[in-house]
């Protein structure tokens, strides 16, 4: 008998399978779940973008494609994150196209990352920071981010985790789970902080495009200075909702998005071809199709914002992504308590805020990605359960 | 306000409580929206939507196409009245084409539509001919599918 255990690898023997996945393998098991606890659009991808996927299938566009992707993706991407988010990268050198913004994401980190380097991870935020840090045998060092200051992250708590060591800061804003978002003058006071200290950033903007409010989303390579240390990670998948074409992208310095195209040349070789083409189209005619999907989350976040703190659990207004991050203190239930007996007693799935950090104890997510129908349905199951738990 | 129009299009039974939530509005203000659309006959009225046949309740229901002369000083108006009195009738519009007036109409049984055509849509004055389709099934009324609840096929990833 072979101990398989024992001939893998160190790290991967240390990491932790998610514990998203927990409560919704209960709940595709039970009859008449209504699940809030999705992470991905409950839109199709707009009708335009698959129909330019198909016709590149239907010409034979089955090839791979250049390793860093083709090259007018890459323009398109450039040109689009320019008049986006007011800075330019050269298409031929400083962007690459991946499978989706987590190989992006796995890529950054593996460029940067020696045995023993520090990577600050503010959390509750989404799971792969840390057991991509681990594989590279970094060292995860977590900043508690918090309620009372809408789940940013302050200099202060920066300040205070950077060490000789810190090599790369990870940015995850807008931040699955809590909704969290920087605005301006936030990431200013970080990027001062990251540039006296010498620091790398990685800034997971996935969910930039679902920025509610006037002022909409801001880069951190927007912010003076921040443009040299930053790789930039965004993506097709929540912007334009296209999970399933997996493609993403890095933006970010020559000599960086070169050591990550010779990773991603062995690893993966080229991003899915049709997908690209799909992509190109999305970029150009595409921006109406995200104005109009942010429009129906802005109105399902502002109804579940609204009912969860009338049943008294409170949140802040999340300005981000489609999750909202209620305090369920009130029903004196640990996170995985309530999110057990939520679906057990009134067939609801959420996702337990422990699943995205220690810190997120106390806490639920639930994601609105549905329809008002379905969120009103699950609303009021919520409320007939808090009611129950009310000390 | 005309997102009130879109919100209550998708679901009439949305609180003006919730409709102002969603749209940032005071629950004063959609109200005094609904009210007025109301009062202006812009929103005309609410129904459920009933899956007859779920419902296991006898109805049968056909499009018919007619043929009719207009007349010199009313044209299409005076035959439409006489055709839209009738409670048989679901909807009545005037169509561009080979035909000129489109009529949906619901009964108990397909005998009941039958002898509804023959004895009342055919005879009135002006009528040149009637072609009758009986609907078999509904898949989707009124942008809403009628085969059940679509399955969520998303799956969680990490
Ligand atoms: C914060 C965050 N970053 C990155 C990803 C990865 O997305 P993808 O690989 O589909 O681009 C996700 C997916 O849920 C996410 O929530």
């Amino acid at each position: 008998m072979i101990d398989y255990q024992s001939r893998m690898n160190r790290e991967i023997q240390i990491i932790k399978p998610s514990a998203i996945r927990k409560f919704f393998d209960i709940a595709s098991e039970m009859e008449d779940v209504i699940s809030l606890s999705i992470g991905e659009p409950d839109f199709s991808t707009p009708w335009h973008i698959r129909q330019e996927g198909i016709r590149q299938l239907d010409k034979g566009r089955t090839h791979y494609s250049p390793n860093r992707g083709f090259s007018e993706l890459r323009q398109e991407l450039c040109r689009w994150f320019d008049r986006h988010y007011g800075v330019s990268y050269d298409p031929g050198t400083e962007c690459l196209v991946t499978v989706g913004g987590s190989e992006a994401i796995d890529l950054c980190i593996r460029t940067l990352i020696n045995p023993g380097d520090e990577v600050l991870i503010p959390e509750p935020s989404y799971v792969c920071y840390v057991p991509m840090t681990e594989m590279a045998e970094g060292v995860p060092v977590i900043m508690e981010t918090k309620a009372k200051d809408h789940f940013r992250l302050t200099p202060e708590e920066l300040l205070a985790h950077i060490t000789p060591k810190t090599k790369l800061l990870i940015l995850p804003y807008p931040n699955n789970p809590t909704g969290g978002v920087m605005r301006r003058e936030h990431l200013e006071a970080i990027a001062k902080v990251v540039i006296d200290h010498d620091l790398l950033v990685l800034s997971d903007e996935i969910y930039g495009e679902l920025t509610y409010g006037d002022a909409g989303h801001c880069s951190m390579v927007s912010i003076p200075g921040m443009r040299e240390r930053t790789v930039v990670v965004n993506g097709f998948s929540k912007a334009f909702a296209m999970t399933g074409w997996r493609l993403g992208y890095a933006m970010g310095p020559k000599e960086l998005i070169a050591a990550m195209t010779k990773l991603h040349q062995y690893v993966i070789m080229s991003a899915p071809t049709p997908s690209q083409y799909a992509a190109v189209e999305a970029l150009r005619h595409g921006d109406g199709d995200i104005a109009y999907m942010r429009e129906q989350y802005d109105m399902r976040r502002r109804l579940i914002v609204s009912e969860l703190n009338r049943m008294g659990l409170t949140c802040f207004d999340p300005e981000g992504a489609f999750y909202v991050f209620p305090s369920i203190q009130k029903t004196g239930l640990s996170s995985d308590e309530f999110c057990e007996k939520l679906l057990y007693e009134e067939h609801v799935a959420v996702v337990p805020g422990t699943a995205f950090g220690a810190c997120g104890e106390g806490f639920v997510r639930i994601s609105y990605s549905y329809s008002i129908k379905h969120i009103t349905e699950a609303l009021r199951r919520i409320e007939r359960f808090v009611k129950k738990y009310e000390s | 306000m005309e997102k009130v129009l879109q919100l209550l299009q998708e679901n009439a039974r949305l609180s003006n409580e919730q409709i102002a939530v969603m749209l940032n509005r005071s629950t004063e203000e959609v109200a005094a929206a609904i009210d007025d659309y109301e009062k202006k006959g812009i929103i005309c009225g609410y129904k459920p939507l009933i899956n007859y046949e779920k419902a296991g309740i006898e109805r049968a229901s056909a499009l018919i196409e007619l043929r009719v002369t207009p007349r010199k000083d009313t044209g299409f108006d005076a035959i439409a009245e006489q055709i839209m009195s009738f409670e048989e009738v679901e909807s009545l519009y005037l169509m561009s084409g080979s035909y000129d007036l489109a009529v949906t109409v619901n009964a108990r049984t397909m005998q009941d539509i039958a002898v509804f055509v023959a004895r009342r849509l055919a005879p009135i004055d002006g009528v040149l001919s009637t072609a009758t389709h009986f609907i078999l099934h509904r898949y989707k009324d009124a942008s809403v599918s009628l085969q059940g609840e679509e399955i969520d096929e998303r799956e969680e990833q990490v």
